[in-house]
């Protein structure tokens, strides 16, 4: 009998031991439920603004009853219409191909470079390091006029590679850098161990090394896709009618009088233009990290 | 540009010994020759895209900042190309002198961009200090979030992403919408704060405007720099019984990093030439004047003034970039203890 | 440099040569060989590019299609910026720096007509290029002129007018010192008194100048010179200081620009409001306006009688890098003919520049400010004419704004801006 007491004894400790794991958990998964609501007020509270701002009709503009009220699709309607010259679908549409061109080269070049300075022994490593970095040192703003005087002298004013090659040389030092880092954290054992059997370096690289930088490479190209498609200055000023992109045509809006703000139709057009973005973003995120990491990360 | 990196000479540099590779015998010095090679090409595309958008303005801006500001020919009204300056245009900037009605120098009058320089400068690293240390902290708490996994962790990545996505034009007329006196905050929270027609509050609007726009950008890189640590080795430590606050400390913090460290790195020089949501916010008043804003204003009054004030802000960013990679380990091509000790 | 080197002396000597097009530009700015690009090509003709501001109300674009269908061989492209005045301004200096031949006829800011005359990058309004002015209101022509030569064209013109409350008062303020009296309507109401635009920014300057110059002072003198240490000035601007200290414009207007302060009117919280023309229309039609039916408009208060306005406003002016100047001569007399200032004036809100269209019973019928923003025209005082308006303004606004805040007093403001002012011209 003393032994199935002490048993009993011990199974209850053990009972008890795993109620306060399971406690735990359960502690730490409702904590982690109130972080994400924090989050989640946080990031949508000002987002919501703009969409029940943009919902609002012009005349009540500046309501501030924190839900929706005088509910109109005017100002979508307003944001698409082209009779006043504003050719926002198009100015979309030109903000993609700015930005999928730009995302694509700066990560293939990004990629190349990367993997120079994280596996590649060279002289000068240090000068080109600090030579990329030192592209994002100079103020944004005094780039405009020697960029537009080039291109004036070329004759690529209003063009697509005109806004397309200075943001790739925006995001080129982020990109470079975000993935040299990870490149140095790789496992290159494998690679090696590919090479062994049989694969060339760069099949190496692509078959085993990319797949596992995937969550990088994919933050990268987010990194790089939205700061393209969030770039305004050197649009507002290298671009014309059938090239510019949202950014520029956002700052084309105009109320029906002049002095008038048109606050409505400017967050109907952000609410247009950052919807889609995160959706796309989240259909990617799946299909990429699902597809590429399985099993290999967490 | 591109010559500077022409294909690498065969000999190491007696400089740089390559404590790695050890003794190196001829085998060896072929592969740091291919390496080099190598290297060239892989950076060539980098370099020149870089050299042609940003190297070249550098040079002209350098250039020009030896010359006068054009001047008025009080005959014809016109203006006349201003000649060299030599380095007047920087000592103008750095000891906030003027030009005077008489010739010669006065100290800049309140109202003149000149006398604007250190209070912008510092603002700018008011600016940078905070909301680069709240947008760490928070990205951190995010990705961590993020890291785990519940129902409804994809809800709060879209939502992470919203304030980054939409497009900064559109985020600083929203902040300026909703700091409005008779806004919507100021509603909420039931006050009649001056948000930008007083000092600090003309600040901490910047600053929360920021760090709720680029705060995105940090979590998602530690997201990423999180995601890169294998599984395995939380399992072993927590089999191991470290506790939560020493898995992050002896874990999670090594592993990422290296990736923080370059997220933090990026988000100091973009907030050191922070833009348009100070300008677009309170326009400068109320000492929220920037950097950036006092070139972009000195601009539109004197282009060569502005190269020196671009040239003097370069300089600024590339100290502190300096110290970061120096100092504060945000070096990306030193692994620990490894390789990589190259040149320096 | 975007020159290359070898450019260089070529680009010296262009000032003196006949011309030299292509060439980049020194890059400064400021090197000009206006005196040869202003001779050439004024007599061709030819497709030319109009360029101006975001197009509010859709009123150029059909006449810009009335100008084509009559001249098929000198078509006009409409080139639209956007709705930003700094970025139109940046993105004008950006083109006619590298002497861009494609911006042959620009809508100049009233405010910015000196600065581009003196960098010579507009054409002499003269002998052959002449453009009449008979009719037009002064000064409005004064505004589009440098050193005694027209450099752009009147098309439009903007006053400030005085927007108040019909219902609680009785007959409007003629002087400043009445409108501070009736001040008192406004307490008993619980409600503000006076607003402008007080947020350090272009609306600052506008209001601040009209204090001044409404007290009989003035920001620059005939000359050019700054003038601001004058009892007159002092007086001006201790108007709004005063006002601001004792709450007949309240705290809050120092956040206002044109927006918020209407705002604040439609919303029954003003009883006196400064603002633009464009007021009108939204205040008695939106449906969230509560003064719809009780809205008063008069000529802004001055010393003794009207005040003086600032005036707003944006004339065309051609560039002299345009490789058709005849046409572009043509098309900006089309633009400041009677029909398309009334078409501006009926479908865009915009005020005509010719005096005898504000007594157009049609016009006053459709737009019943318009005597009075006639007064206010006429009464204004352009902007400082100069060409270094972006220090002036800065100096203004800067100083303005610590006044208003009560950080310095008003005397000690106008000080500082005299100095700016006077540092931005010694330059030369």
């Amino acid at each position: 009998m003393t032994t199935t007491a002490a048993s009993t004894g011990l199974r209850a400790e053990q009972d008890k031991g795993r109620k306060t794991a399971q406690n735990r958990e359960k502690w730490a998964s409702v904590r982690t439920y109130i972080s994400a609501a924090v989050i989640l007020v946080w990031c949508l509270a000002p987002a919501y603004w703009m969409v029940v701002t943009a919902f609002r009709e012009v005349g009540f503009t500046y309501d501030t009853t924190p839900w929706p009220t005088h509910v109109t699709l005017d100002n979508f309607i307003t944001a698409f219409d082209t009779s006043f010259g504003n050719r926002f679908g198009q100015a979309l549409l030109n903000s993609i191909i700015i930005g999928v061109t730009v995302t694509v080269i700066s990560l293939i070049i990004g990629v190349f470079a990367a993997y120079a300075l994280a596996r590649l022994n060279f002289r000068f490593k240090y000068l080109v390091l600090g030579f990329i970095l030192g592209a994002s040192m100079f103020p944004g703003v005094a780039l405009i006029t020697p960029l537009f005087q080039l291109f004036t002298n070329i004759g690529w004013m209003g063009t697509y590679q005109a806004l397309i090659i200075p943001n790739i040389s925006f995001v080129l030092p982020l990109t470079v850098y975000t993935l040299t880092s990870f490149f140095r954290e790789m496992p290159w054992e494998l690679e090696e161990s590919a090479r062994v059997d049989g694969c060339t370096q760069g099949q190496a690289f692509r078959k085993v090394i990319m797949p596992l930088a995937a969550p990088a490479i994919f933050t990268t190209a987010i990194l790089a896709f939205i700061s393209s498609w969030n770039e305004f200055l050197i649009a507002s000023q290298l671009s014309n009618e059938a090239t510019k992109p949202v950014t520029v045509a956002i700052a084309s809006f105009a109320g029906a009088q002049p002095n008038q703000i048109p606050y409505t139709a400017i967050m109907a057009a952000g609410t247009i233009v950052t919807i889609p973005l995160v959706i796309l973003v989240l259909v990617f995120q799946r299909k990429i990290v699902a597809g590429l990491t399985a099993g290999a990360v967490k | 540009m591109a010559t500077e990196l022409g294909p690498t000479p065969v000999k190491p540099a007696s400089g740089t010994p390559d404590v790695h590779h050890g003794p190196k015998g001829v085998g060896e010095d072929n592969r740091i020759l291919s390496q080099g090679k190598w290297a060239s090409w892989l950076l060539a595309p980098t370099v020149i895209a870089l050299g042609v958008v940003i190297v070249y303005p550098i040079i002209s801006a350098i250039v020009m900042s030896f010359q006068k500001d054009a001047g008025l020919d009080p005959v014809t009204g016109l203006f006349t190309a201003g000649g060299p300056a030599g380095i007047q245009n920087y000592v103008n900037w750095l000891g906030q002198q003027c030009a005077a009605p008489g010739g010669g120098t006065v100290a800049c009058p309140p109202g003149t961009l000149g006398g604007q320089f250190w209070t912008a400068t510092g603002t700018t690293f008011l600016f940078t200090v905070i909301t680069v240390a709240f947008e760490t902290v928070l990205g951190f708490w995010m990705a961590m979030i993020m890291a785990r996994t519940f129902k409804g962790r994809g809800l709060v990545r879209a939502a992470v992403l919203v304030p980054w996505a939409i497009p900064t034009a559109v985020t600083a007329q929203l902040w300026l919408f909703m700091f409005d006196f008779n806004g919507i905050i100021n509603k909420l929270f039931n006050a009649s704060i001056l948000w930008t027609g007083s000092e600090w509050p003309a600040k901490w609007a910047v600053i929360i405007a920021d760090t709720w726009k680029t705060t995105p950008f940090m979590a998602l890189l530690i997201l990423a720099g999180l995601q890169m640590i294998p599984a395995e080795v939380y399992e072993a430590s927590k089999v191991d019984g470290a506790s939560a606050w020493q898995r992050f400390r002896l874990i999670t913090l090594p592993l990422v990093k290296p990736a923080l460290m370059v997220a933090i790195l990026f988000r100091t020089l973009d907030a050191l030439r922070m833009f348009d949501l100070p300008y677009i916010l309170t326009g400068g008043a109320n000492n929220t004047t920037t950097l950036s804003i006092l070139v972009i204003n000195q601009i539109r009054q004197g282009f060569n003034s502005a190269a020196a004030l671009s040239t003097i802000t370069f300089l600024i960013i590339f100290l502190v970039a300096f110290i970061f990679v120096r100092f504060l380990g945000a070096n990306v091509v030193e692994q620990s203890g490894a390789t990589g000790k190259g040149k320096k | 440099m975007k020159t290359p080197r070898f450019l260089l002396p070529a680009a010296t000597a262009g000032v003196l040569a006949i011309s030299l097009t292509a060439c980049g530009g020194g890059g400064g700015g400021g090197t000009t060989g206006g005196g040869s690009d202003a001779e050439a090509n004024l007599d061709s003709r030819g497709p030319i590019t109009y360029v101006q501001g975001k197009d509010n109300s859709n009123v150029v674009r059909p006449l810009i299609e009335k100008w084509n269908a009559a001249h098929p061989d000198e078509k006009v492209t409409f080139k639209e910026q956007t709705d930003q005045a700094d970025q139109q301004h940046d993105d004008l200096v950006q083109n006619f720096q590298a002497k861009n031949a494609d911006y042959d006829v620009a809508s100049v800011d009233v405010v910015w007509t000196a600065e581009f005359a003196a960098k010579g990058w507009l054409q002499p309004l003269k002998d052959k290029m002449a453009v009449e002015t008979d009719g037009m209101l002064e000064p409005t022509v004064e505004a589009g002129s440098y050193k005694g030569t027209l450099y752009a064209a009147p098309v439009s013109s903007d006053g400030g007018i005085l927007y108040y409350r019909k219902d609680l008062v009785p007959e409007a303020p003629k002087t400043w010192a009445e409108m501070m009296e009736m001040c008192s309507i406004a307490k008993q109401n619980n409600m503000g008194c006076y607003s402008g635009q007080f947020k350090q920014y272009e609306g600052l300057t506008v209001n601040a100048s009209e204090a001044i110059n409404s007290a009989g002072g003035s920001v620059l003198d005939d000359e050019g010179k700054p003038n601001l240490n004058t009892p007159e000035a002092e007086e001006g601007l201790n108007n709004l200081v005063e006002a601001f200290k004792n709450g007949n414009i309240p705290a809050e207007a120092i956040t206002y620009q044109e927006e918020e302060s209407r705002r604040a009117f439609q919303e029954g919280k003003l009883l006196f409001l400064r603002n633009w023309p464009y007021v009108y229309n939204l205040a008695t039609t939106e449906g969230s306006s509560q003064v719809k039916d009780v809205l008063g408009m008069a000529a802004l208060p001055g010393k003794d009688g009207p005040g003086a306005s600032s005036l707003g406003g944006h004339s065309a002016a051609i560039s002299v890098y345009s490789d058709h100047k005849a046409t572009a001569l043509d098309f900006v007399k089309f633009l400041i003919e009677e029909e398309q200032q009334k078409f501006f004036a009926t479908q865009g809100s915009l005020a005509p520049v010719f005096g005898a269209l504000y007594e157009d019973q049609e016009l006053v019928s459709k737009l019943p400010y318009l005597p009075v923003l006639k007064t206010s025209i006429e009464n204004a005082v352009p902007r400082p004419v100069t060409p270094f308006y972006p220090a002036v303004t800065q100096a203004i606004q800067e100083n303005a704004y610590a006044a208003l805040k009560g950080e310095k007093p008003a005397k000690d403001a106008l000080a500082d801006m005299q100095k700016s002012i006077e540092s931005a011209g010694a330059g030369s």
